[in-house]
């Protein structure tokens, strides 16, 4: 775990980022010095951001059209013959539509495929539940050999795609095209498994990743305001979970709160609480998509409804801390 | 209803749903435009459904499995009166019951919930099957996309089909040429169609898939086999700048643009 940034972001610079961007720039600066470096999607080049690559490397480009089972497969081929394959495509149809290959051809397996989930959480709003990816880390966690990772940010999201190529196996990319300010430093190196310390506090932590890692901070300001002095931790890594900060967190402040562009169950949330029952039992509330396929709105909108504004954040949170022993 | 009428009522269609779209600020309108004949000729013309029993134990049978084009279906459903017309006001607005694909626990007519492609082909061969096992008379029809037609499930279920031997049901498949990012020919090109389906042990007829002339008697039609329809679209039908241009397939007019579309789709009228 890294020192607390001193002076996170968050409040200097409001200005938010599609974290594809900075995906597709690092893909295309690494196929640059990789010729290793294939992209497979299926018929998703303008929403995965691969309009560039495919300018720059067109015959790198493995575009299978609308069939994710086949994309799945065929990226492990890929990998098999020796190319660094990079599978992109909506969360939803990768995860939900190619499961199986996922399991045995690429973690079974244990194929060298970066596997990129665009889009993920509710992203695509008003298109509804088919379309939201609300239920990939539940799926995805419980597979061997798949590292599974959200970025909270567009520096984490490069940081994450080079750890990525350079890592020897498969993982699950999860990211979003919800605009996200900047929370992590320039320079930033991902490691797998590591949570980061944004911000110290001892009554209480909170622990998101992906979309929600900019609201626990906005909503650890907000607590302060009230005296309650919130440790906020970014945890991308949902799988190998960052146990050390975990129960740190659970000993050095005594509660736990958690939130995620995912449903409750099965998610950041779950995977937290596994290891709180285990090592450190202390109250937890998770929040999320409270098991429901979500009515019809925005990612922002829905992730308002389901209590996960910054000022619910820090009243669960407020309401947490009373529960302590 | 008759040719001219059913010609009449697509056109009406067209223009709800390119207001639909333009007032939500999303939509899939090149296949909405493509898909909108066959709409109209089933709902007006084809099927037996009743608007004020939409779970009649005998109605036809319809899925819309490239549900992305939900609006024309929508606005297709809301003028046969399964919903008030005013509703497609909401179309994508928060808490409707009209998103972006359609909900058969919602509105009512939707007989499933399509959104993932390669879905409504297996579902249809279900109810197909359903039919010939409790032996009621309702005829299923099922519409897919063409780029839908790459996945992999289409395939089982059509190999199903004619195992099971299904002259109750018609697929009918919206070859507008593109799919979401390219054309077809330049993704994973699956034309010709008809000798594909025809290998497959399926009746196969071709027609021109905007011509009402042609739309109706192809629907009407039975057949002694499973039965597919490669209906010939233009990707944006009816809207001189969209049509067989990949970008509207899920672009949002502009207002000129939307001024020009809105006249061009009058004027027919
Ligand atoms: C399983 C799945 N993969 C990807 C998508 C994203 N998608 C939505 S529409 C579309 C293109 C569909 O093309 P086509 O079937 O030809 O439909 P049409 O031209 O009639 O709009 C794609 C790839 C999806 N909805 N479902
Ligand atoms: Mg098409």
């Amino acid at each position: 775990m890294n020192a607390p940034l001193s002076q996170p972001k968050l409040f200097a610079t409001p200005q938010l980022f599609d974290c594809r961007d900075a995906f597709a720039e690092t893909l295309e600066a690494l196929a640059a010095t990789d010729e290793t470096v294939v992209a497979v999607c299926n018929d998703s080049v303008g929403s995965s951001k691969l309009g560039g690559f495919k300018t720059k490397f067109p015959e790198r480009l493995v575009n299978v059209g609308i069939a994710e089972q086949n994309m799945v497969g065929v990226g492990a081929g890929l990998a098999n013959g020796g190319r660094l394959p990079f599978v992109c495509a909506a969360a939803c149809f990768l995860t939900g539509r190619a499961l199986e290959q996922i399991k045995a051809d690429i973690a079974y397996s244990n194929a060298n495929v970066k596997l990129v989930g665009i889009s993920s959480g509710m992203a695509y709003g008003e298109l509804g539940p088919t379309h939201h990816s609300i239920e990939d880390f539940a799926w995805t966690r419980v597979l061997p050999n798949l590292p599974v990772i959200a970025p909270a940010d567009r520096i984490e999201t490069a940081a994450a795609i080079r750890w990525a190529a350079s890592y020897a196996g498969p993982c699950f990319l999860r990211l979003s095209r919800v605009g996200v300010p900047d929370l992590l430093p320039e320079g930033h190196v991902f490691e797998l498994g590591k949570a980061n310390l944004l911000r110290e506090g001892g009554d209480v932590t909170l622990i998101a990743n992906g979309t929600l890692t900019h609201r626990i901070l906005t909503a650890a300001k907000l607590l302060a305001e009230r005296g309650i002095e919130a440790r906020v931790l970014n945890m991308a890594t949902v799988r190998p979970i960052d146990e050390t900060a975990i129960i740190a967190a659970a000993r050095e402040t005594g509660a736990i709160l958690t939130a995620e562009e995912h449903s409750i169950f099965g998610g950041l949330g779950s995977a937290v609480a596994e290891v709180v029952v285990d090592h450190a039992p202390v109250p937890m509330k998770r929040l999320g998509v409270p098991g429901v396929f979500a009515h019809t709105g925005s990612a922002e909108m829905l992730l308002d409804e389901y209590g996960m504004t910054p000022p619910a954040i820090a009243d669960a949170a407020a309401a947490l801390v009373q529960r302590k022993g | 209803m008759e040719i001219n009428e059913l010609e009449r009522m697509a056109r009406a269609i067209r223009r709800r749903d390119l207001e639909a779209v333009y007032a939500a600020g999303a939509g899939h309108i090149g296949g909405e435009m493509s898909v909108i004949d066959i709409l109209t000729a089933l709902y007006f013309r084809v099927l037996k459904v009743y608007p004020d029993q939409p779970k009649h134990p005998g109605r036809d049978r319809f899925v819309l499995s490239k549900g992305h084009t939900a609006c024309a279906l929508y606005v297709t459903l809301a003028k046969r009166g399964f919903l008030p017309e005013e509703e497609i006001a909401t179309f994508l607005a928060p808490h409707s019951r009209l998103n972006g694909h359609p909900n058969c626990n919602k509105v009512p007519g939707v007989e499933t919930n399509t959104g993932p492609l390669g879905h409504g082909l297996p579902v249809a061969i279900g109810m197909a099957k359903a039919a010939k096992l409790s032996g009621a008379g309702y005829h299923t029809y099922v519409v897919t996309g063409d780029g839908e037609m790459q996945e992999g499930s289409n395939w089982e279920a059509i190999m199903a089909a004619a195992q099971f031997g299904l002259d109750n049901l018609t697929l009918v498949i919206d070859h507008n040429r593109f799919q979401q990012g390219a054309s077809l020919a330049d993704t994973n090109g699956l034309a010709p169609l008809r000798p594909r389906l025809e290998a497959f042990g399926w009746e196969v007829a071709e027609i021109n898939g905007n011509a009402m002339a042609e739309v109706v008697p192809a629907l009407e039609h039975r057949a002694s086999r499973p039965y597919c329809i490669v209906a010939h679209t233009n990707k944006g039908h009816g809207i001189s700048f969209m049509q067989d241009r990949v970008d509207w397939h899920h672009k949002v007019p502009n207002k000129d643009q939307y001024e020009i579309a809105l006249a061009e789709l009058s004027e027919a009228l």
